[in-house]
């Protein structure tokens, strides 16, 4: 039912260490109220999409601040696609050019959200999209 | 335990610092190696006569504890050493940039790895997918580090690899390059990070767990005390801790604790102090906050000196003495309008060099963004030109000290460390305080708490959230590493495999096996056998991991 709270895994992929930004993000979104699942280091967009589908999440959010943004998010957007599971809201973040993220934006993230992005607009954002992903899916 | 006759010690210590800062404050007119030339030093620019230090406060510089620089001429004598930290895509083409700064004035090279070389992967390996070549330079073999430092002398510049799970992987490689062109190891200088602690803590680039990789770190500075005089053995390093969202006194306090247990480690193998600390050295950021940045650097001296010379019982000034490399901080800067990145960069810098830094990275404008430019670097190192040769900074050695602001904080810094070290004495230690998720929590506690004054804008970040230039941002150019990069590496690395003498590579690898399984044994011979068998990085990691075993974090948010 739509009112328990919204449960959003925060996820770090590859061999990027850097996870102060996806820490801050899942204390933010805590903090707003929602269920955060932070999966740690050193995941696999497999482990992630596995992850998110366990705990029945309603949005993905995912750091990447080693380069390998143009790798790793459109190989989580496929497992979210093999896995029947693309209505879960996949968002993510970190130094990501902005052309970069134009095109991960075509390629089905629904955001991107860069360095300075403001945790309220992130909060917004997240309650707004996985609030509409929950009240399709129920 | 202070000993016996260290008050006396003391004492005797204050009254040469006393007459020695009497001498000092006529100028010399000195400078050494990388100095503008004598005469610009000892007016200012309007021909005031300056002396090389006033005073007197907390003893002076050159001087136990060192609060105030440890060279008694400060840069008069010898300038800082400007590094620029460099390395992206194949080792060729990081070579290129190598020759491009060495004519652009720098000093020394310092080498900035990619993720799979820093993780323990080879380019061709599963892992690495997406990461080859992208924060820095692709390592796998001996191969890759001889066209690294091809027509550079080896020995003659310095420097300096920032690299710590693998870190013995690639002092043997580096030893092995230069042997392979002439130039023996006792020659070498230069510094590798090495500094494990601080990656369970904060950087999280681990490979083992923390004790078996104590023992190899013990292993390297043993085996640099005995065989390389010329090389800083560890870089301790609060970088990545303050980085990862820590307070300045965060970043003193786990850094120096990152220190001593090293120290402990290495004299309960039986070394000496006096052996191999004179041949520590630290690494530190240079954040924002100018004068919390100058007191933090005033203070890790004199903790430093303070704990080496009362707790560890070192006698030889050089032990006691914290000579440190510093960046400034990559997370000072602003994907907003990146041009503003020079000015704060133009501030850390002149804070570091306040502070008595003997070598500075200053970061590039675009480095928020991607790897910088070749255009974004020369900026940054024309940054510590200007600082160095028009600003007059570097004339008179600890000029802030004694002033009252800055004296109190530094007093404060210390406090707060002093107070850390003692939580983590709680623990049992540095290692079981990271097993305790200590550093994590405290640090992911500051990170949190910095966000929300930005996000509530009790602290205003220019362009962020305050005097926000509200336009479509410029595109500035961009470095891009490409595909084709990855995938040239990953068949470098597969030829470097199949043209080896097989068998040799294989011997070796038992060889340091053995060695890993024989506390006895110093593990670095063994390293450098296998790297001149041309073993990759990734192969000796998993030899090593067979024996080791390898570490994972609990997550702590």
């Amino acid at each position: 039912m739509a009112d328990r709270p919204l449960r959003i895994v925060i996820a770090k992929a590859g061999l990027d260490g850097h996870d102060r930004g996806a820490k801050v993000i899942a204390r933010a979104l805590r903090d707003a109220g929602m269920e955060v699942i932070y999966t740690g280091l050193f995941q696999t967009p497999e482990q992630i999409v596995q992850t998110a589908i366990q705990e029945d999440a309603d949005g993905i959010g995912l750091s990447i601040l080693s380069g390998a943004h143009m790798t790793l998010f459109p190989l989580v957007v496929e497992q979210l696609r093999g896995q029947d599971a693309a209505d879960i809201v996949f968002f993510g973040g970190g130094t990501i050019p902005a052309e970069d993220a134009k095109r991960l934006k075509e390629l089905g993230v629904r955001e991107i959200f860069t360095p300075g992005a403001p945790l309220q607009e992130i909060i917004d954002f997240v309650e707004r999209e996985c609030g509409k992903r929950r009240a399709l899916v129920g | 335990m202070a000993s016996k006759g260290s008050a006396a010690m003391l004492r005797q210590a204050q009254h040469e610092a006393q007459d020695e800062l009497e001498t000092m404050k006529r100028p010399t007119g000195r400078w050494g190696r990388n100095g503008p030339g004598s005469g610009a030093l000892d007016r200012t620019i309007s021909d005031v006569p300056l002396q090389v230090v006033y005073g007197p406060e907390d003893g002076s510089p050159g001087r136990y504890p060192y609060t105030r620089g440890i060279h008694p001429n400060g840069y008069r004598d010898r300038l800082w050493t400007m590094r620029q930290f460099a390395g992206f895509g194949t080792a060729s083409q990081t070579n290129e940039r190598y020759h491009f700064l060495l004519e652009h004035g720098q000093h020394g090279l310092s080498v900035a790895f990619d993720m799979p070389t820093l993780m323990g992967y080879d380019s061709d390996a599963p892992q690495a997918r997406g990461e080859v070549g992208k924060c820095g330079v692709a390592i796998d073999s001996l191969a890759d580090m001889e066209i690294l430092f091809d027509g550079i002398d080896m020995g003659e510049i310095t420097t300096s690899m920032t690299i710590n799970g693998p870190a013995c992987i690639a002092l043997a490689q580096y030893v092995a390059a230069a042997e392979k062109k002439g130039i023996p190891r006792a020659k070498l200088g230069g510094t590798i990070q090495a500094d494990i602690l601080k990656e369970y803590i904060a950087q999280k680039e681990w490979i083992f767990p923390p004790r078996p990789h104590m023992r190899i770190i013990v292993d390297m500075i043993a085996f640099c005390t005995r065989e390389m005089p010329k090389w800083n053995t560890i870089s301790i390093s609060g970088y990545h801790i303050r980085e990862a969202g820590s307070t300045a006194a965060q970043e003193l306090a786990f850094t120096l604790a990152d220190g001593f247990a090293y120290v402990e480690a290495c004299t309960a193998a039986g070394m000496d102090v006096d052996e191999f600390a004179p041949r520590l050295s630290f690494f530190f950021n240079s954040h924002i906050d100018f004068f919390e940045e100058i007191a933090k650097f005033r203070a890790a001296r004199r903790i430093y000196a303070r704990h080496m010379r009362e707790k560890y019982g070192a006698r030889n000034p050089r032990s006691w003495q914290l000579r440190f490399h510093t960046q400034t901080a990559g997370c000072s800067a602003t994907a907003q309008q990146p041009e503003n990145n020079i000015v704060r960069v133009a501030y850390e810098a002149m804070a570091a060099v306040l502070g008595g830094t003997q070598s500075l990275h200053t970061n590039s404008m675009d480095e928020v963004l991607a790897l910088p430019t070749e255009k974004s670097v020369e900026i940054a190192l024309r940054t510590q030109q200007v600082l160095a040769y028009e600003t007059n900074v570097t004339n008179v050695v600890d000029p802030l000290g004694g002033a009252y602001f800055v004296e109190a904080l530094t007093d404060e810094m210390e406090r707060q460390a002093e107070s850390y070290f003692a939580q983590i004495a709680e623990y049992g230690g540095v290692i079981e305080a990271i097993e305790a998720g200590f550093f994590q929590r405290e640090i992911a506690e500051a990170s949190y708490r910095y966000q929300r004054s930005i996000e509530t804008r009790d602290r205003i970040v220019v362009g962020v959230n305050g005097f926000v230039h509200d336009v479509d941002e410029e595109a500035i150019d961009l470095l891009k590493i490409t595909e084709a990069t990855e995938r040239a590496q990953a068949r470098a690395v597969q030829d470097v495999r199949a043209n080896r003498d097989a068998a040799a590579a294989a011997r070796a690898l038992e060889g340091l096996q053995a060695a890993c399984r024989d506390p006895k044994e110093n593990l670095m011979p063994h390293l450098i056998d296998c790297v001149n068998a041309y073993c990759t990085e990734g192969e000796i990691v998993d030899a090593m991991a067979k024996v080791y075993g390898r570490y994972t974090e609990r997550a702590v948010l």
